[in-house]
């Protein structure tokens, strides 16, 4: 591995961190959606101050670009107040006229200057290392992986020293009004921090991986656990995980490296989405069966219960007649009776079905509810 | 001015382009009116951007650039990306707007990878295909209108066709539910309609900015209307409209690109329409406001006259206007609503320039007010 091939992975891993923080908030506060708007209207804002500093690493740039992101947001909130429009259309108002306008200024004014449309929307992650930063004529690695560990503490430190607070806010807005605690300057702060950090990623990973990375892991992790604290970490390790195994995907298939990150989300999304302990796909199958079988066999409980000793016990009680009697598929007789036998509810004697004491007492409990 | 037009409509290219525009923005007006009032105007983004895998593949599979071809794959891609869409937020606990952002970015990663793959096989460059991205009107050819003339026509015969169940589904599924219509299947084909007039507009307008062809003809004509039909319409008109108008600017100003052209004049139409449009608009709303608030300032100032002429001997007793200024602390516009009265003929200035009621003024303020209290 050559040291390029290691700093772009280790860009890459702080990229997707410092993007899972904040996007942990987005998603729980159902407002992932803002995130692929800033990350499309900062482009005015980049230009501009470019047009201003002819400086592309200016960080004249970032500023005016994280305030195009909380302009983007005001304008939403705005135009949602006047109730003309819901939040959904309001948002796909604004990004597309923000996104035309810097796409019309870059085409006319900016002509041939590096500053090109493709970069901005898709970002080149293997570039990234040719821009070094030199200390005192001392190369001490590649600026961009400096620009974003910055990012990265900010929105660490933001979300330690404010995590109480963000809590509240996000799971029950009403009390954090109630104790002092105003969700306008929470949701702004959270607001310029989505803008810093598409500002600082867009430069490697392109504005629409971004938004991947923000929520990608986030959700992944949702699936898998109920703690905040647990949720941000996971995103965290996930988006890292996705950034080297999508690094090597890229080497492997020699494609575009951002690109290849997003897939491996996605796909890291897929396995948490089918085999999530609880919440996964398949766990939520396996549940309801198990919760078939059980219900049936409890109605198989009364059912014999209702007959025993009976005269017509001898054939409300045969193996064959479960099937005309609950309209069940032989399937699912055949497992609610393995399930009644390994549980020691019933006894087979031959085609004939009995009771254990136990499965009296639980067909009578059932009853009773 | 006339010649202006004539000029560019002659202009074989442009003619093209503003054609291509037109149907594109009318297509994506039309079903944009569904996709705003279902409140799926992010699904249109969406849409778009899990297209582009399916591009892609097309592609790869066919090798072929024939806008029939990549259309199909474009919309296959879409459409699955919807359905997973509407599968998470079915079986997860993941919310709508996390769905779109996810489907979103992952299928545009994914097509991303695919068109750096396509780009470094030997046998194809994949130019054509990225114009895809930020769309190119410019390279639009008269068989590529002719295809988009006549999906949108089918898109059109659909839309005819089950207008009845789409204004059901979208008003009131529930309701739609219970005499009996297959919501889910209705939705599907509205959805897949929707998806059909996106993949029109990408070559034109390209991937990011597809959503606003959705979203901002049907939110302008809202605006005008409360009627589906004419809501449809008018959006699909806006949409035409500012297709072509964008496609003009952008054949006539050097360097301005079609797509962001046409963005930013439907994005004014509907600037237009929240401040203009009759009854909903902001500036209507805003004098109605005004008008409101001054009917209610004379009220307030006969009513003053009125408790001020009950606390004297005779109604002919002055009062300053300080008096009535300090009464009405909080809501303002005394001189203007003393006026009003006086141009009535219900209040005077007396000589000394102190305000009274005048006859016919004290009898209209005891019968608007003695009545309210007696109630």
């Amino acid at each position: 591995m050559s040291q390029p091939q290691l700093e772009i992975q280790l860009i890459g891993i702080i990229v997707a961190a410092a993007c899972a923080v904040p996007g942990v908030f987005l998603v729980l506060r159902r407002m992932a959606m803002l995130s692929d708007a800033i990350s499309h209207s900062i482009l005015v804002g980049i230009v501009l101050a470019f047009f201003l500093t002819r400086d592309i690493t200016s960080p004249f740039l970032v500023l005016a670009a994280t305030l195009t992101g909380i302009l983007t947001v005001v304008l939403v909130e705005l135009l949602h107040k006047t109730r003309l429009v819901r939040e959904d259309a309001a948002i796909g108002l604004v990004f597309p006229f923000l996104f035309s306008v810097g796409v019309i200024l870059i085409s006319r004014y900016a002509g041939n200057i590096h500053l090109d449309m493709d970069a901005v929307l898709l970002g080149e992650l293997a570039f990234a290392p040719f821009n070094r930063f030199i200390v005192w004529g001392v190369d001490i690695g590649p600026k961009s992986m400096y620009l974003m560990l910055g990012i990265l503490i900010i929105n660490i430190s933001f979300v330690s020293l404010f995590y109480k607070e963000l809590k509240i806010v996000t799971f029950d807005p009403g009390l954090a009004a109630a104790i002092g605690i105003s969700p306008w300057v929470i949701h702004y702060v959270l607001m310029g921090l989505i803008s810093i950090t598409a500002v600082g990623a867009f430069d490697a990973v392109g504005s629409i991986l971004v938004v991947a990375l923000m929520i990608g892991p986030p959700v992944t992790a949702y699936l898998l656990t109920e703690k905040l604290s647990i949720l941000i970490f996971l995103s965290g390790i996930f988006g890292g995980i996705a950034a080297i195994t999508g690094y090597w995907f890229a080497h492997w298939l020699d494609v575009s490296i951002a690109g290849s990150m997003t897939v491996m989300i996605g796909f890291f999304f897929l396995l948490s989405y089918l085999f999530a302990p609880h919440r996964g796909i398949i766990a939520i199958v396996r549940r309801r069966q198990r919760q078939k079988i059980q219900f049936s066999l409890e109605m198989l409980l009364v059912h014999l219960l209702h007959h025993k000793d009976q005269a017509d016990a001898e054939s409300e009680c045969h193996v064959e007649h479960l099937g005309d009697h609950f309209t069940w598929e032989k399937d699912l007789s055949v497992k609610v009776l393995r399930a009644g036998e390994r549980d020691e509810l019933i006894k087979r004697k031959g085609e004939l079905l009995y009771l254990t004491d136990t499965g009296k007492i639980i067909a009578e409990k059932s009853m009773l509810r | 001015m006339i010649e202006y037009l004539v000029e560019i409509f002659s202009d074989y290219t442009l003619r093209t382009v503003a054609l291509g525009s037109a149907i594109l923005g009318f297509t994506s007006g039309a079903l944009g009116s569904f996709a705003v009032l279902r409140k799926q105007s992010l699904l249109g983004d969406a849409i778009s951007h899990a297209a582009l895998p399916g591009i892609a593949i097309a592609f790869l599979l066919t090798l072929s650039k024939s806008p029939l071809v990549l259309v199909l794959g474009a919309t296959v891609a879409g459409w699955i990306g919807t359905l997973a869409i509407l599968a998470i937020v079915r079986t997860t606990r993941i919310k709508e707007d996390s769905a779109l952002g996810l489907i979103l970015s992952v299928f545009f990663g994914f097509g991303l990878v695919l068109l750096t793959y396509i780009q470094k096989q030997p046998y194809a460059s994949q130019a054509g295909l990225d114009k895809f991205l930020f769309g190119q009107a410019a390279a639009l050819l008269e068989k590529d209108v002719i295809v988009m003339g006549i999906l949108s026509a089918i898109v059109f015969l659909f839309l005819m066709i089950f207008w009845k169940e789409f204004k059901i589904i979208s008003f009131d599924p529930d309701f739609s539910v219970s005499i009996g219509l297959p919501i889910r299947k209705l939705d599907i084909l509205l959805t897949t309609l929707l998806v059909f007039a996106i993949v029109l507009g990408l070559q034109t307008v390209g991937v990011v900015l597809m959503s606003a062809m959705v979203v901002a003809p049907a939110a302008a004509a809202r605006q005008w209307t409360d009627r589906l039909g004419l809501m449809v319409l008018l959006s699909s008109f806006f949409g035409a409209i500012s297709g072509t108008i964008g496609a003009v600017l952008s054949g006539s100003i050097e360097r301005l690109p079609t797509g962001p052209a046409i963005v930013i004049t439907m994005s004014f139409l509907a600037l237009f329409s929240f401040l203009l449009a009759f009854n909903r608009g902001l500036i209507w709303k805003w004098i109605r406001e005004q008008s409101n608030r001054r009917k209610l300032q004379v009220n307030a100032i006969l009513s003053d006259l009125y408790i001020l002429a009950q606390q004297h001997e005779n109604i002919d007793h002055g009062h300053s206007i300080e008096v009535l200024r300090t009464m009405s602390i909080g809501h303002g516009g005394v001189d203007r609503s003393l006026n009003v009265l006086k141009s009535r003929g219900w209040a005077a200035q007396k000589s000394s320039g102190n305000w009274v009621l005048t006859q016919e003024g004290f009898e209209i303020a005891q019968n608007a007010f003695d009545s309210e209290e007696n109630n």
